[in-house]
């Protein structure tokens, strides 16, 4: 029988890690779905007993987000509107069941190009802590995560926690997700934009789109476009078919490249109207 | 607590499950739904995917919905565990489980444990939750035959539902019954085909092929079982006494496992049987199979054309049937005809998607064979087994376990011959659950087509001619294509009367899964065909959708296109009218919306149909019997399997009234080919109309019996008092004492039975005669909303107007069109099977609770009066229209035609593109 491991601290954890080869279980949500038919084999470390590595917390900066926080547990989180874009990718995720079990830092490490939380948290501006039994470091999320199911963590580390630095100004987020039905749905395309504001003008902004690259893709282009507009309900007739030249987006069985690109314009323009009319 | 666990391999997990405190030893990796069911024997909680797409196997933990399939059971250490067996505390049914029960919201059964166990969680939190918010806290669990809408009603009841009383005697047709056993499908009792495996049975692994199409050798079987501990023994081709199997008696052409040909992807071609830990631990790569990959035949085209391929080597042109119906001369009646309409339609394969996998176990006794087996067809099976086994049929008993749904996708056999060979050979029960993937690979499918089809109607809007072709994909094996190929060239014109036919249907082998029954027989996709060139023709004639079919519909006293005189029961015209005054208010309706709205347009659409009950002019008879105990002990021996429809229910009514006592009287045996007469397959909208008036003739002839052994008057009153059965009449009470009589067959001391066989004629070379005594017609009407920018439809509301000939229970009848009508938008908007690419329930898309319109049923009762009080079936009926009037809608919405079908938003927004350049 393989071996399992509970541990209840963060070094205990880290010291199984940099022991041997263990997979890394946390909600399950992922784990489970790929062995469907196939026996339970792998040595497993278990973190989800770590209390430390649960919970959202303000720590000055920035606001911490332990990495086996559940998706339920941020929805039900007292948060600034700063969070309302990722509140909604949470609700999108799964149906109840998944939101109660899956855990945000679970759905960078599974590192799907249709990962629900990673547009949400990119226009969050994340960083990643990562721990191995050296210590800890943090990295800005879009470094985090390499490609398709592909990130940089090495065996002998755990994602410990996700960073939201606090905006210098008033910021609001909004998301939207695309899906060929309402619940239960891999995303055909989803965006994600933050703006911070001043006197009715965006001084930054983070828009991501998600699902339509290998990884989701921070708008540089149109972020800077969106600089020094007066916030509107028509903020989003700034975002163009050139701000996503970027991407590269595939055909699949949920919908075509050319899709994913048009969708994703009118996701984005959509999220950016919201995020305007409500200011 | 959360004791820390460090230690390695098994470990003992304690835990407290429905307020008891239980303990489990071994892999704390083992999934909690493993758990709780094969250590505990908690069976109510089901496993429909392993993978966290269905939800059926949703529990509480600490109060909170999770699925017991993704959860270690390690992580409920020290936890609250709540599941279906815990709802009804004290053995007394919940308010929830109480309003699930008075409105209908279990059919099968098998997603009803995680529904209520997510309900449960809602409202422990919020007593009186919205609409939105049950949709919200249900959406993780997929129903596939309810539609949803009667789950929602029963939560939204939850905190006053109570039960109504029970019919009287004699008024049990057309009352509002719950389920005669509805109640075990709520408190998890209910054994659907995993749930009753026994202890110390064997298990079987079946390895498929990666292909869809190869050769292959074997290595040493017996060298591979004896190299690993608890294989028993590994089959192949030549351990299955007859390898070959099929829905018709001249086509046996599908082996139970592959002999060094494999022609399908999913294909079975060993069958390894061993202990469950040792047939689990087995690795794919490890099989002593060598394939030869080579190249496939996908698709109609390829399958077509000249020179291809052969699939099956004595299949000429791939084609394994072209059937046609003509009447009168429609190619030279197009050119008098004031209106032309012509296109092609495209539909892919469809997945049947019952939350049940297969799943059965079979066990030798003596020089006999039982299997125990979810099914919709036990006597078939039981046929089939015996040529498949080379037994006598006398040698096979087939019980049916409670069926997880069906849709035609338990017609086929799946489990059965695989477990049957390996009980028979190994003299051991040997058991066999299909993973998810598994399911989706190797089971039937709806057919894919391509549907060629002209219309013409006269200046004043009267149908002329329809020419059509239909082509479908039947994949490897027969199966039901036969089935396809005939019954859709009948229908091919439509509920309407055109005096000119042309219709053709031929089925195709490619290197793809059977195609089979589903819920339809390719009428569905007929459907989305005539009736896009209703509207196309209405459209050119400038008149309305609704009024140009209500001119042209069949009514009593038509003749079909088969030359049969439709004598009674033809209702498309009181559906249509029914459905006008939602017509009118929906169509202005989208008129307003759409003056204000930017990018978002509303349309109304319309479909109707008509469909044939029972089998294809063929004989289709079902035998029912009414058994009486000396204690009076009323059984109906009941040989229609119930698979969620209700049919229980459904029998126990119209015999409850024939005989003249109540329902509650009846205790019912279910399909068990040993105790029941052949009451037919569960198919074809069959079972109310052909076994309903089956058993209200046995009911009479137990009835006539009584009053005979009485001497009471025809018009007594009958009641039952233990062993005393009462009559009353105008002369008074009589009553006879039951246990005078010694016992006839079984317990029984006096029985009644009736045999109904629908009156049919086969047809001629032109297809002409009588296909089926009744068929059911409906209309549905679609409101939709399209956002333009995006490709993407949600239907806002259906009106489903279905002439059911008599509704037995209004209740079930509503179940049956929502769940249609929830299938029939998933062919219209996301259902597509793409062989190897969507074998499992998040690529492969169902509807959802939030994807459901506001559905209004609107039944319309013309009488058939060979039916039982009049019924027809109505299992098919709620699929067929829906698509076609969604198609209708959106092209109303947007001026876009869509011709094939899932419209998935990126096919609807590049033709709204085309559209929009033109």
């Amino acid at each position: 029988m393989p071996s399992y491991l509970r541990p209840t601290s963060l070094p205990e954890a880290v010291a199984a890690l940099a022991q041997g080869s263990l997979t890394v279980l946390a909600g399950g949500t992922d784990y489970y779905p790929s062995r469907v038919g196939k026996p339970l084999t792998d040595d497993i470390l278990d973190i989800s007993a770590i209390a430390g590595l649960r919970g959202i917390r303000d720590d000055g900066a920035h606001w911490r987000i332990g990495a086996t926080t559940s998706w339920s547990e941020l929805i039900a989180a007292e948060l600034p509107p700063l969070f309302d874009g990722l509140k909604l990718a949470a609700r999108e995720i799964g149906g109840v069941q998944i939101q109660n079990a899956g855990t945000i830092a679970g759905n960078l490490c599974n590192a799907s190009p249709a990962a629900d939380g990673v547009p949400a948290l990119l226009a969050l501006d994340a960083r990643v802590e990562i721990a191995d039994i050296a210590g800890s470091a943090s990295l800005a999320l879009d470094e985090f995560i390499l490609g398709n199911r592909r990130t940089v963590l090495r065996p002998d580390q755990l994602l410990s926690a996700i960073l939201i630095p606090k905006p210098a100004h008033p910021a609001r987020s909004h998301f939207a997700k695309l899906g060929a039905r309402k619940y239960l749905v891999v995303s055909i395309v989803m965006a994600a934009a933050t703006l911070e504001l001043e006197s009715g003008r965006v001084c930054a902004a983070r828009v991501a789109l998600g699902a339509a690259s290998e990884m989701a893709q921070r708008l540089p282009l149109l972020e800077a476009a969106l600089i020094g507009r007066r916030c509107a309900a028509q903020l989003g007739e700034h975002a163009k078919a050139e701000h996503l030249a970027a991407l590269t987006p595939i055909d699949d069985v949920r919908a075509s490249r050319e899709y994913r690109l048009d969708a994703g314009l009118v996701l984005v323009r959509r999220v950016l109207n919201e995020l305007g009319a409500r200011a | 607590m959360n004791r820390p666990r460090t230690q390695s391999g098994a470990q003992t997990i304690c835990f407290v499950v429905n307020g008891q405190a239980r303990e489990f030893s071994g892999n704390p990796a083992k999934r909690l739904a493993d758990v709780l069911r094969d250590d505990l024997g908690l069976t109510g909680t089901k496993i429909g995917c392993n993978a966290g797409d269905c939800g059926a196997c949703t529990v509480l933990i600490d109060g909170r919905q999770v699925c017991s399939c993704l959860t270690a059971v390690a992580q409920a250490d020290g936890r609250e565990v709540t599941t279906v067996e815990g709802l009804a505390a004290g053995g007394r049914l919940s308010g929830l489980q109480r309003a699930f029960q008075k409105h209908g919201a279990a059919q099968c059964g098998i997603c009803t444990p995680g529904m209520l166990v997510a309900a449960a969680d809602l409202l422990a939190r919020n007593r009186r939750p919205s609409a939105a918010e049950v949709k919200d806290a249900l959406g993780g669990v997929l129903c596939r035959c309810t539609g949803y809408q009667k789950i929602i009603e029963a939560v939204l009841d939850a905190a006053t539902a109570q039960l109504p009383p029970p019919p009287a005697a004699g008024a049990a047709i057309g009352a509002r019954a719950p389920k005669v056993d509805g109640v075990a499908k709520l408190t998890g009792e209910e054994r659907y085909g995993a749930d009753g495996i026994p202890a110390g049975a064997l298990w079987l692994r079946v390895a498929r092929s990666p292909y869809h199409h190869a050769s292959f050798e074997l290595g040493d079987l017996a060298a591979y079982a004896a190299a690993r501990p608890g294989m028993e023994r590994v089959l192949s081709a030549r351990d299955v006494p007859s390898n070959g199997f099929g829905i018709y008696p001249h086509i046996k052409d599908q082996p139970v496992l592959a002999d060094g040909v494999v022609r399908f992807r999913g294909e079975a071609v060993l069958a390894l049987v061993g202990t469950r830990a040792a047939i689990e631990a087995v690795d794919e790569a490890e099989l002593p199979i060598r394939y030869t990959p080579l190249p496939p035949v996908m698709g109609i085209a390829a399958a077509a054309a000249p020179g291809a391929p052969l699939v099956q080597a004595d299949k000429a042109g791939n084609l394994l049937l072209d059937g046609w119906v003509r009447k009168g001369d429609a190619a030279a009646a197009f050119a008098h005809c004031a209106a032309v309409a012509e296109a092609t339609f495209e539909t892919g394969f469809v997945e049947h998607a019952y939350i049940e996998p297969e799943a059965g176990w079979a066990e030798r006794l003596g020089d006999r064979l039982e299997v125990h087996v979810t099914t919709q067809t036990p006597y078939m099976d039981r046929d089939e087994m015996a040529l498949v086994m080379k037994l006598a049929r006398e040698q096979i008993r087939i019980v049916p376990t409670a069926c997880g749904g069906g849709f035609g996708g338990k017609l086929d056999l799946s489990v059965q011959p695989l477990i049957g060979v390996a009980a028979w050979l190994l003299g051991k029960p040997v058991a066999c659950i299909y993973t998810r993937p598994e399911s989706m690979a190797s089971s039937t499918k709806r057919h894919p087509s391509q549907i060629r089809i002209k219309s013409g109607c006269d200046a004043s809007g009267r149908l002329v001619a329809i020419e059509t072709v239909a082509d479908f994909d039947t994949g490897a094996y027969a199966s039901w294509g036969p089935t396809v190929a005939t019954r859709v060239p009948i229908h091919a014109s439509g509920p309407y009367c055109v005096p000119h036919v042309t219709a053709r249907g031929r089925a195709f082998f490619t290197h793809c899964h059977p195609s089979g029954a589903f819920r339809g027989f390719g009428v569905p996709q007929g459907a989305i065909a005539h009736e896009a060139m209703m509207d196309e023709l209405a459209d050119k004639l400038g008149m309305d959708r609704l009024a140009f079919r209500r001119l042209n519909a069949l009514k009593a006293g038509d003749a079909t296109a088969t030359g049969q005189v439709l004598a009674h029961s033809a209702g498309l015209p009181q559906c249509l009218d029914a459905l006008k005054p939602h017509w009118d208010k929906a169509l202005a309706a989208c008129t307003a919306y759409n003056k204000t709205s930017a990018y978002k347009r509303r349309g109304a659409g319309i479909g109707c149909m008509w469909y044939g009950i029972g089998n294809t002019a063929l004989s289709n008879p079902s035998t029912m019997r009414i058994g009486l105990s000396a204690k009076g002990e009323l059984t109906l021996y009941n040989g229609a399997v119930d698979i969620g429809q209700g049919s229980n229910t459904i029998m126990t009514q119209i015999a409850a009234d024939a005989l003249g006592l109540p329902m509650g009287e009846f205790r019912i045996v279910m399909g068990d080919t040993d105790l029941t007469a052949d009451a037919g397959k569960t198919s074809a909208s069959r079972q109310t109309f052909v076994s309903g008036k089956a058993v209200e003739l046995a009911a009479r002839d137990l009835r006539r019996k009584l009053l005979q052994l009485l001497e009471a008057a025809p018009d007594a009153l009958l009641s039952l008092e233990g062993s005393l059965i009462k009559a009353t009449d105008a002369q008074g009470e009589h009553q006879y004492d039951l246990a005078w009589l010694a016992p006839r067959q079984g317990v029984d001391v006096l029985r009644g039975e009736g045999s109904f066989d629908p009156p049919t004629s086969p047809q001629d070379a032109d297809g002409q005669g009588v296909p089926y005594a009744t068929y059911a017609f409906a209309a549905q009407l679609a409101l939709v909303e399209v956002d333009c920018e995006l490709g993407t439809v949600k239907v806002l509301e259906i009106v489903a107007a279905h002439d059911v000939g008599k509704a037995i229970n209004p209740i079930q009848v509503e179940g049956q069109i929502h769940g249609g009508t929830m299938q029939g938008l998933g062919l219209a908007l996301m259902e597509e099977y793409l062989p190897g690419r969507t074998e499992n329930l998040h690529d492969y898309l169902i509807p959802t609770i939030g994807d459901i319109p506001e559905m209004k049923c609107i039944l319309i009762e013309d009488a058939e009066p060979l039916g039982p009080s009049g019924a027809k079936g109505v299992g098919e009926p709620g699929l067929i229209p829906t698509a076609p009037a969604i198609l209708g809608a959106i092209n109303h919405a947007t001026g876009v035609r869509m011709r094939q079908v899932p419209v998935l938003p990126h096919r609807l927004r590049a033709a709204l593109k085309l559209m929009e350049t033109r």
